[in-house]
């Protein structure tokens, strides 16, 4: 057995660092390292309760819509604060453009360009895949990234300016959208569904939500043009459908609330067991194999006291558990947990997530969001107020934001005593997906994916290493933060 | 003339580090043009060799190339960090390792930062430590050329370029796309000297300006009608927390993410632009000493900013009073009955 230390590993939001044990041309173990702290909780605590709407976002420049999402939810269960229904409203449009545009960046600038590697010379479609997803030069980077730009003048209407806003507060949103912002909001929505379907669907939104079986899906992949079909292709070709199986449990915190309850529910989907609903008061973060002190605790009890000398850490990230399971979370875990009938039909056939299922949860969500957004700009009303009066003084207590940011599951446990944080403890999606080791041993979503992956004569270097890491989207600035 | 017999410009390199960072910066920065990031930056004659999130190389290729950047073999022309230098526990950098070495970042951005023609602190955090250096100040985080407002950051107070330039401080949290574009191509083409820079190493085209200027909630400053909570049009500064009359940055003279800016938005300005801003305590509310604003529109005199406040006060119009106190507009301008 040779032990073999990858990194940098870039195109993964920050930094991160992969041990692999490959012995006769498979990896036998993975550890996962965040290499990056930098002490956020530690800078919450005792700072004005509502500081914390300038500080969280500031933890992560690809989510920072979802850090202050969770941090005002957080603040407004503790302050009893109910927004009004366009403060929810505005806020969800704002969220869901942060959350295509990181679908979107990660699908043409991070995951993709790695099919230009060149170990894949010679097969059928890499020239295509050059002129498509070439770093720096290809036509995905081309067509996406000033769409991309143009989807997130959403954010300038709404909030004043991406990444990095206050406008999201316990009591809604700060900027009403008159008549002219409303339909801006309108216009910017209708130009990006047609990029995303001229450029990456190579269909209508519609037809790609018709989709119901793999049988269907490869069809689509075999009879359209577009990036995503592309990557279909070559996905198949590379064994990517049965690459990096995930840990089993997947699991979703609710995205986007709305009087009816979130448009993707909250819950927990395992294949072969079903679904089941979720219990948060189950979650522990255990850092026995973080360089952090302290024993496993639920986030409202934990706290977070780096030490980088502990012998038995290998990463700044503590290990969070669901009931004591390693659990993956992202776009795969909200569209199962949702129901969606491709997700669900991929991961029958596959066993559970994989590579490809992950990518193409991404895009159904993409697709899903798109007429999301077009009902909640029309149910606006033009005139009803969008930030509720919060209390003269922040009253004590304690209270949770649990939400989902592009990359999966972020909550935000905090606890406020004479209006200052007294305690703020995040769990983000990657600190889920790219956890080290509990104290039993059991490895994370990310390790257990490519333990028992065949690298052959490549080792450490195999494109599939690259590939199985890079679907998680990780985000690594957030998973330590 | 044409510019076709014109001497083609020299190329400039250029490599980008994420260090102590949220990655804002490059997402800020990926706002930018009509053909993406890469391709404005490459026909404005700079050739980026690898930045994090956006260039193939990985592992053992991108130490290859930091190593032949040391040893002279490529020439560096343009060093952009983003994020601060993260130098604890204790001075030795380990909370910010490069992944697949044991070496800090800190080491590798001083390596890098001795060998480059230019070295830029893209956004606070580069600058000046920014959040990560809030108290406690966990990770020890510094700026390039700066710790808050004291000269000497993780490169030292005498630092200089191969250019002979301190650190090109990009400032803001995040900033402006068009900040770290300018100031690279301006760089690009020879046209940034230090007398461009201002006392914090901020390029003066966009730090000779206040945030305040421009501000669509001018008429309302004028006038100290002021807003009282979040999603009032009423001006920032009095009870808000509003920093913009301090703020350096011409943020209300151009556009973000289309539409916007911080005070457009109704996100008061925490004056993201200068050292040591994470420092202030209570962001949203403003601090007052007999019902004044302690800190006060820069060269202002506190005496005339009372009598001034007072007086235009006491001539607020009903429809500046009323709107200020409102989230969208329920007195609209209307001359007297007759007029036009």
């Amino acid at each position: 057995m040779t032990r073999h230390i990858v990194g940098p590993f870039n195109r993964v939001e920050g930094d991160l660092e992969l041990g692999l044990d490959i012995e006769a041309g498979v990896v036998t173990a993975a550890r996962v390292t965040a290499p990056t702290y930098r002490g956020f909780e530690q800078i919450l605590v005792g700072r004005p309760a509502l500081d914390a709407l300038a500080i969280a976002p500031r933890i992560c420049g690809i989510c920072s819509v979802s850090q202050s999402i969770a941090a005002a939810t957080a603040l407004r269960a503790i302050a009893g604060i109910v927004p009004p229904p366009n403060g929810v409203l505005a806020a969800n449009i704002a969220h869901a453009a942060e959350n295509i545009a990181d679908h979107l960046t990660h699908f043409a600038v991070f995951f993709m360009p790695d099919f230009t590697r060149r170990a894949y010379a010679g097969r059928a479609w890499y020239e295509a895949a050059v002129a498509a997803f070439a770093a720096h030069t290809g036509r995905a980077s081309a067509d996406i990234l000033p769409a991309r730009a143009r989807l997130l003048h959403i954010l300038g209407a709404v909030a004043g300016k991406w990444p990095h806003s206050l406008a999201f507060q316990p009591g809604g949103t700060t900027r009403a959208l008159d008549l002219g912002a409303r339909m801006r909001l309108s216009g910017i929505v209708e130009e990006f569904a047609r990029c995303f379907e001229a450029s990456v669907l190579g269909v209508a939104v519609d037809v790609l939500l018709e989709l119901a079986t793999p049988e269907a899906l490869a069809a689509y992949a075999e009879e359209t043009a577009g990036l995503l079909p592309l990557f279909l292709r070559m996905a198949a070709d590379t064994g990517c459908d049965a690459l990096g199986p995930g840990p089993g449990p997947l699991m979703s915190f609710g995205a986007y609330p709305s009087g009816d309850g979130p448009l993707f529910p909250a819950g927990v989907y395992e294949e072969g067991v079903g679904a089941s609903p979720l219990d948060a008061s189950t979650i522990t973060e255990d850092p026995s194999h973080a360089w952090m002190a302290g024993k496993p605790t639920h986030p409202a009890a934990g706290d977070t006291r780096p030490d980088a000398d502990k012998t038995s850490g290998y990463s700044f990230a503590k290990a969070p558990r669901l009931a004591g399971r390693p659990v993956e979370v992202g776009a795969i875990a909200r569209q199962a947990i949702a129901g969606q009938p491709l997700i669900r039909t991929l991961l029958a056939r596959d066993g559970g997530s994989r590579v490809t299922s992950r990518i193409v949860g991404r895009m159904l969500e993409v697709a899903r969001l798109i007429g999301a957004m077009r009902g909640w700009i029309g149910a606006l009303d033009a005139n009803g107020p969008y930030c509720a009066d919060g209390p003269a003084r922040f009253p004590d207590g304690a209270g949770s934001g649990l939400i989902e940011a592009a990359r999966g599951s972020l909550g935000h446990w905090v606890e406020v005593k004479s209006g200052r944080i007294a305690r703020y403890q995040i769990v983000a999606p990657t600190t889920w997906n790219f956890s080290p080791r509990d104290e039993g041993g059991v490895p994370g979503p990310l390790e257990q994916a490519l333990a028992g992956l065949d690298v052959g004569e490549a080792g450490a270097e195999a494109v599939a290493v690259q590939h199985i890491v890079r679907s998680f989207d990780p985000c690594m600035v957030c998973t330590a933060h | 003339m044409t510019v076709t017999g014109e001497a083609r410009r020299q190329r400039t390199s250029m490599i980008w580090l994420q260090a102590g960072s949220c990655g804002g910066c490059t997402m800020s920065a990926l706002e930018t043009g009509t053909h993406g990031l890469i391709a404005d930056l490459a026909a404005s004659g700079i050739d980026v060799l690898w930045h994090p999130s956006l260039s193939l190389a990985s592992g053992a290729e991108v130490l290859d190339l930091f190593d032949r950047l040391i040893c002279g073999d490529i020439g560096l022309d343009i060093l952009c960090v983003e994020g601060s230098i993260l130098c604890g526990p204790n001075g030795s950098g380990r909370f910010n390792r490069l992944a697949g070495t044991m070496k800090p970042m800190m080491t590798l951005v001083r390596e890098l930062a001795s060998i480059a023609a230019v070295t830029v602190g893209i956004g606070s955090c580069a600058a000046y430590g920014g959040i990560p250096a809030a108290a406690p100040d966990p990770a020890e985080a510094r700026g390039l050329g700066f710790d808050g407002t004291r000269r000497g950051g993780a490169l030292g107070p005498d630092y200089r370029s191969r250019r002979s330039l301190p650190v090109v401080n990009v400032a803001g949290c995040a900033p402006h796309p068009g900040w770290i574009v300018e100031t690279l191509t301006a760089i690009a083409a020879g046209l940034l000297g230090a007398e461009d820079l201002d006392a914090f190493g901020r390029p003066r085209f966009f730090a000779d300006h206040l945030a305040h200027h421009g501000c669509s909630r001018n008429e309302f400053y004028e006038f100290k009608a002021s807003a009282e909570r979040p999603s009032d049009r009423g001006c920032l500064m009095e009870h808000l927390g509003c920093k913009a009359t301090q703020a350096v940055g011409d943020c209300n003279q151009r556009r973000w993410n289309g539409s916007g800016s911080c005070t457009d938005g109704g996100s008061t300005c925490i004056a993201c632009t200068a050292p040591g801003f994470e420092a202030v305590n209570g962001l949203q509310s403003t601090p007052k000493v007999a019902g004044i604003p302690v800190g006060l529109p820069v060269d202002m005199p506190k005496a005339w900013f009372v009598a001034l406040a007072a007086l235009s006060k006491s001539a607020t119009p009903k429809r500046v009073r009323d709107n200020s106190r409102a989230d969208r507009v329920i007195v609209p301008p209307s001359r007297p009955q007759g007029g036009r």
